[in-house]
């Protein structure tokens, strides 16, 4: 896994100053759990909406001892994957992993993985647009003064109409939730289906906005509550089948269309959760 | 069957390998080389730096080079280099009264002090494609006369301050200026931050945010008080030393548009301004800026806001070319797993509606 460390520029590519400004926002928002801080977010060398914010908050925790895992849509194969991966292979030399447990810093998008993590360890996600309340207030000045006020009530609101409308909430992925009893957080467009994962996590949980130059943060075991109703509590959506490669079961699946006749199968969307399983069912012996 | 999952590394690879040749073009050709486009693609190069927010002719021409001519991906290659330099502080503030002027002309006198300079310009140029450009022997072989070493010339603005016709920009702000790229942003954004905003702000979108404020959205009665394009000299105070350091010479065209205010309870009627500035010869970018800025002023000239360039989040939370290509292009990564997240929801509710129908269907019939 090693390649060539890039010559002229500082390890994990940012200056230390940088590096020191951006670990203090993180700091900040650790202590705030769910509020969104304001960050002077640098140009990266991959584009704005590919995870500037992700590797930017990568680059200012990462150390030489730690050993990286970067997925996108549960894969760590995706184009996007690769590509942050071998930046940080580039230009920090660190060694990568795809299995879940061996990793000290996960960079996601959009999913977490299905094995448990645990203390010690710390989740990047990469987030397009931090602010949940966003899309029923397009300004900023707006929405800082609603979460100062914790004035949430646009949101239910929003999340009744679902009701009314659909009978169901027609949120399933980037679903609202309260941090701590206090933020309401975008948890970055993960599955609903992640968002239990999100609750009393033992590990460090670090949210990054390149663009919208905000971090924010779950600290390890802090309640992550999705928003619901009494009468309509948060459902999961687990889906109603085993993956087709690894039988596996109550993962996130994706679905993959296999000819142009309607044919789909569906398998999980952690490939590296897929690949253990599979290896465990064909030759268990062999599993480290 | 299957084959997408895996294989992403080797498909990076090769995609990269044909990216490289189609770069080169057709080989029996010359390579471009970046001393060329400095010299010949003047302009891009330009763009480049102002939207860059980096000042280096050279690097912006390899950089375009590198982005096959697209000038924001070029822009994106600066920017991301600039991230890695180092920060030593802030040049002294440059004196654009003392620039040595290539041009500079006035459209709201016909004379002025320091008179009018056209200079290198397309204006009044018929725009006839010249197929003899890549004719030997075509190139204009006179010497070059641009930036003349000059008195100091005043601008516009202060000849029209003189008689209380127009506002005096106010002689300092409160602290340090705003550091866009050293602090989020927040609003209600002050000047100094939204000039800077605009400055690097993408020359397509100033311009047609500009246009609209001509059209109408937002009008501001316009004149072009002068535009000027020369060179300046930057300097930097060293403590060091304890006296201003000389770092060399940039080029920098500035507009000063002079705008028509009506007055208010507490101001009178009088002359306002708006400003542009930006690196080498970039006049349609400085004028547009200037019409922005002034479109921005609106609130606090207590004017009614009303159109899209008079609002400070709309203008300046979408001005960047680098966040705003970045965001959009982001579509083409996968969203696999939202897309099932939605696709499951549908679903639902599509066979929610077909029962529900099944039912009506049937109790119609009853």
């Amino acid at each position: 896994m090693s390649a060539p460390i890039a010559t002229g520029y500082n390890f994990a590519y940012l200056d230390e100053q940088t590096k020191r400004m951006i670990r203090r926002a993180i700091l900040k928002a650790i202590a705030i759990p769910g509020y969104q801080v304001p960050f002077a977010s640098r140009e990266m060398p991959m584009p704005y909406g590919w995870g500037t914010g992700g590797v930017q908050v990568t680059a200012a925790i990462l150390g030489p001892d730690d050993i990286l895992k970067v997925i996108d849509q549960g894969s760590d194969d995706t184009t996007n994957a690769v590509s942050i991966r071998r930046f940080f292979q580039k230009t920090a030399g660190v060694a990568t992993t795809t299995h879940t447990s061996k990793a000290t810093i996960i960079q996601t998008r959009h999913r977490i993985p299905e094995d448990a993590v645990k203390e010690g360890q710390t989740i990047v996600f990469q987030v397009p647009i931090p602010e949940p309340l966003r899309f029923l207030e397009p300004r900023e000045t707006e929405t800082r003064t609603m979460h100062a006020l914790q004035e949430y009530g646009l949101m239910h609101v929003k999340l009744y109409e679902d009701i009314a409308r659909h009978g169901h909430i027609a949120t399933t992925y980037a679903y609202p939730v309260r941090v701590n009893g206090r933020y309401l957080m975008d948890p970055s467009p993960t599955p609903k289906f992640d968002n239990p994962k999100m609750d009393m996590s033992p590990a460090l949980q670090l949210f990054g906005a390149g663009r919208e130059k905000r971090i924010y943060a779950i600290p390890p075991y802090t309640s992550v509550v999705s928003l619901d109703f009494e009468d309509h509590p948060f459902e999961r959506g687990a889906p109603d089948r085993p993956c087709a490669l690894c039988g596996s079961t109550g993962v996130f699946l994706d679905e993959v269309v296999t000819d142009d006749k309607g044919a789909r199968m569906f398998v999980c969307s952690d490939t590296d959760f897929c690949e253990r399983a599979l290896m465990r069912r064909t030759a268990p012996e062999e599993i480290a | 069957m299957y084959v997408a999952v895996k294989g992403g590394e080797r498909a990076i690879d090769a995609a990269h390998r044909l990216l490289a040749r189609a770069r080169r073009g057709d080989r029996s050709l010359p390579p471009v080389e970046s001393a060329q486009i400095v010299e010949q693609l003047t302009l891009a190069v330009d763009r480049v730096m102002v939207e860059g927010s980096l000042y280096d002719r050279e690097l912006a021409a390899t950089a375009i080079k590198q982005a096959r001519g697209d000038l924001i991906e070029a822009i994106f290659l600066v920017r991301a280099y600039r991230t890695t330099l180092a920060r030593f502080g802030y040049s002294d503030p440059v004196e654009t009264r003392e620039m040595k002027l290539a041009r500079r002309i006035s459209a709201t006198f016909k004379d002025l002090p320091g008179g009018q300079v056209l200079g290198p310009t397309f204006d009044y140029t018929h725009r006839l494609i010249d197929f003899d450009t890549d004719e030997p022997g075509s190139d204009d072989a006179s010497p070059d006369h641009a930036y003349k070493e000059r008195a100091a010339t005043p601008r516009v603005a202060e000849l029209l301050a003189d008689e209380g016709l127009i506002e005096r920009p106010s002689d300092s702000i409160d602290g340090p200026p705003a550091d866009i790229t050293r602090e989020a942003p927040t609003f209600p954004a002050r000047r100094d931050a939204r000039l800077q905003t605009l400055a690097r702000a993408d020359e397509g979108y100033l311009l047609s945010l500009g246009y609209s404020t001509q059209r109408g959205y937002g009008r501001s009665h316009p004149f072009v008080g002068e535009i000027r394009f020369g060179e300046v000299d930057i300097e930097f105070f060293a403590e060091e030393v304890g006296f201003a350091v000389p770092l060399g010479r940039i080029r920098l065209t500035e507009c000063e548009m002079v705008n028509q205010f009506k007055g208010s309870g507490t101001a009178p009627p009088q002359f306002t301004t708006g400003y542009g500035l930006a690196f080498g010869q970039s006049e349609r970018k400085a004028i547009a800026m200037a019409l922005v800025d002034r479109a921005l002023r609106a609130q606090e000239l207590g004017e009614e806001c009303v159109a899209p360039a008079q609002d400070q989040e709309f203008v300046l939370s979408h001005a960047d070319n680098v966040q705003a290509t970045g965001f959009v292009e982001h579509l083409k990564l996968p969203h696999y797993v939202d897309f099932q997240s939605e696709l499951s929801l549908v679903r639902l509710l599509r066979a929610e509606f077909d029962a529900a129908q099944t039912t009506l269907a049937r109790e119609a019939a009853e």
